[in-house]
């Protein structure tokens, strides 16, 4: 068994002027699941759809489970699951349709393609909409069904591009618990993403893109040690008790929270502070109306990166 | 092989879930078929009985030439919805998604032949040839159509979306099919138009449908067809495959 299951060097892809991969280096462990982080059009998809064999390279080199995606595509293709950003599956025919089809595409018998069908719309949660055609599913429906597409032959590796971009935080935990359960049976798992929250829930390790490069490949903790912080904010029930609540909270924490109206904003390090600070409120009186602690937004993350290399330059 | 029948299969199985499309196909050449003969049918041949005859097989012609659409717009939209990247993205032939939606449209092509001349029957309209020179003619709009779907997997693939194709479509077909003796025959139209139907390879295949359903000569007409039939496959085929080829890898 191979220990990389996908691996790539100096991919580049160019359409026309724009170059949407610039040297792209990756390596992901078998039975991992690696976080692609970056905005709208740090070239994700791009690299998504390369190593799926959807696209070929200008230059560079990626094989997944050893296979070569440029000259040995068909064998990647029995090995792999997509769900690509938009969701492939026919509008027209019903959810249990498209699954036969893929089944059938995929040399299953008529008989095993109807009873992988079945399995799969109970293990999705479908079984309901099984015989409705696709279009009148939800958004967090059809995810799944193309979810469950990509995993017809039980892939190896399955790419995910953007899978609850446009999700409802319901229909993003469901999907959530659906990616857990595959890498729970083993499966390497590739997921593109904007959001941090999303990465952090899902990723053994992240690598971020900017501009066609990866500008940052580490754990999910480190990156965040990386970016120092995590913020901390809250607001009073008691409006007028805000500057009593600001010299609280420096007591515990040891920053002069900032103040946006009755909102205060802190900086943390610890998680452990929020329970303190909690206490300490409750302590005096304060009562709470509203507090939270925030991951750093993928703003931050980039404002930080790029901060560091214009520091290390 | 499998792989391509299980993408007809889709594709009739969207037909018979898409009730829409296969009415396009059914009835759309019935109401021509009863505004010619009821509206203009009196007009143009003296009397409805007369013309249904004439026309009759000018609408095989016209539906071949509107059906082959079909397959333009059913691959853009596939290509459009990402139908096309989880095709594939499986252990597929590359070939098969094209080779499906063909396979789709000649089921369809099939089925709308049908329902014109049993309607045509229903009508009125009798063969003056026998069961086997009407199945050829059958068969002869089945290949022209097969023939001119090259010409629409191209736009397909070459086209932004499924509307544009559609558009292009008409400004092709229209031409093609009015300024022939799909309808009238050509005798009043001035020199240029009919020096124009003289070229339009439509007319041939009139000809040759009406021979083989009511009578007259009938190999030369035939062999002009197939003629144009191997010249639009010879250059188009190769053309849509390429950007077929295109599509499969850059997009």
């Amino acid at each position: 068994m191979q220990k990389l299951a996908i691996e790539a060097y100096g991919l580049v892809k160019r359409y026309g002027e724009v170059t949407a991969l610039d040297g792209v280096d990756l390596a992901v462990r078998t039975g991992t699941v690696i976080g692609v982080l970056g905005p709208n059009g740090a070239g994700k998809t791009t690299a998504v759809r390369i190593l799926a064999t959807l696209l070929r390279p200008d230059a560079g080199t990626a094989a997944v489970l050893g296979h070569d995606v440029t000259t040995a595509g068909h064998q990647v293709r029995q090995l792999i699951g997509v769900a690509g950003q938009q969701t492939s599956v026919d509008e027209d025919l019903t959810g249990r349709h498209n699954l036969r089809m893929v089944g059938r595409l995929l040399g299953f018998s008529r008989k095993d393609a109807a009873a992988r069908a079945t399995a799969l719309l109970a293990e999705f949660g479908l079984d309901g909409a099984a015989d409705r055609p696709v279009k009148t599913y939800s958004g967090g429906m059809r995810r799944r069904l193309d979810l469950a597409a990509s995993l017809v032959n039980r892939p190896r590796v399955v790419f995910l591009d953007e899978p609850t971009t446009g999700l409802d935080p319901v229909a993003r935990g469901a999907l959530w618990d659906r990616i857990r359960a595959l890498v729970a049976e083993g499966t390497t798992v590739l997921l593109t993403t904007q959001y941090l929250e999303e990465a952090d829930a899902l990723a053994d390790e992240i690598v971020v893109f900017d501009h066609g490069r990866v500008a940052a490949h580490d754990s999910p903790t480190a990156l965040k040690r990386r970016l120092g912080t995590q913020t901390l904010d809250l607001r009073l029930a008691d409006p007028a008790r805000v500057d009593e609540a600001a010299a609280l909270v420096t007591a515990v924490v040891g920053t002069v929270p900032a103040r946006v109206g009755e909102r205060l904003s802190v900086p943390v390090t610890d998680g452990a502070m929020m329970p303190a600070v909690v206490r300490r409120l409750d302590d005096a009186g304060a009562e709470i109306a509203e507090i939270a602690l925030h991951l750093p937004s993928l703003d931050d993350v980039f404002r930080a990166l790029t901060t560091q290399k214009e520091l290390a330059a | 092989m499998s792989q391509c029948l299980t993408l007809t299969w889709r594709g009739i199985v969207k037909l018979r879930r898409h009730p829409a499309s296969l009415a396009d196909v059914v009835f759309g050449p019935a109401i021509f078929l009863v505004l010619f003969v009821y509206v203009f049918g009196g007009a143009i041949a003296g009397s409805t009985r007369e013309y249904l005859q004439f026309v009759l097989p000018g609408m095989l012609g016209l539906m071949t030439l509107l059906a082959t659409m079909g397959v333009g717009t059913a691959l853009n939209q596939d290509i459009e919805k990402g139908v096309f990247d989880r095709i594939r993205s499986l252990p597929t032939l590359r070939i098969a998604p094209l080779v499906g939606a063909i396979g789709a449209d000649v089921v369809r092509q099939v089925v709308a032949i049908i329902a014109l001349l049993g309607f045509g029957l229903a009508l009125g309209f009798r063969f003056s040839t026998g069961p086997l020179p009407v199945l050829a003619a059958c068969a002869l709009a089945l290949g022209f159509a097969l023939a001119l779907s090259w010409v629409w997997v191209l736009l397909g693939l070459s086209l932004p979306n499924a509307q544009a194709v559609q558009g292009l479509g008409a400004v092709i077909i229209f031409p093609l099919s009015f300024a022939s003796n799909i309808f009238v025959p050509t005798d009043t139209m001035p020199g240029w138009l009919a020096a124009f139907v003289q070229v339009n390879p439509v007319r041939h295949l009139m000809d040759a449908l009406r021979g083989l359903m009511l009578g007259g000569p009938v190999a030369r007409p035939v062999l002009i067809t197939l003629a144009w039939m191997i010249g639009f496959v010879a250059v188009f085929a190769p053309l849509a495959l390429a950007a077929y080829r295109r599509r499969s890898l850059t997009s």
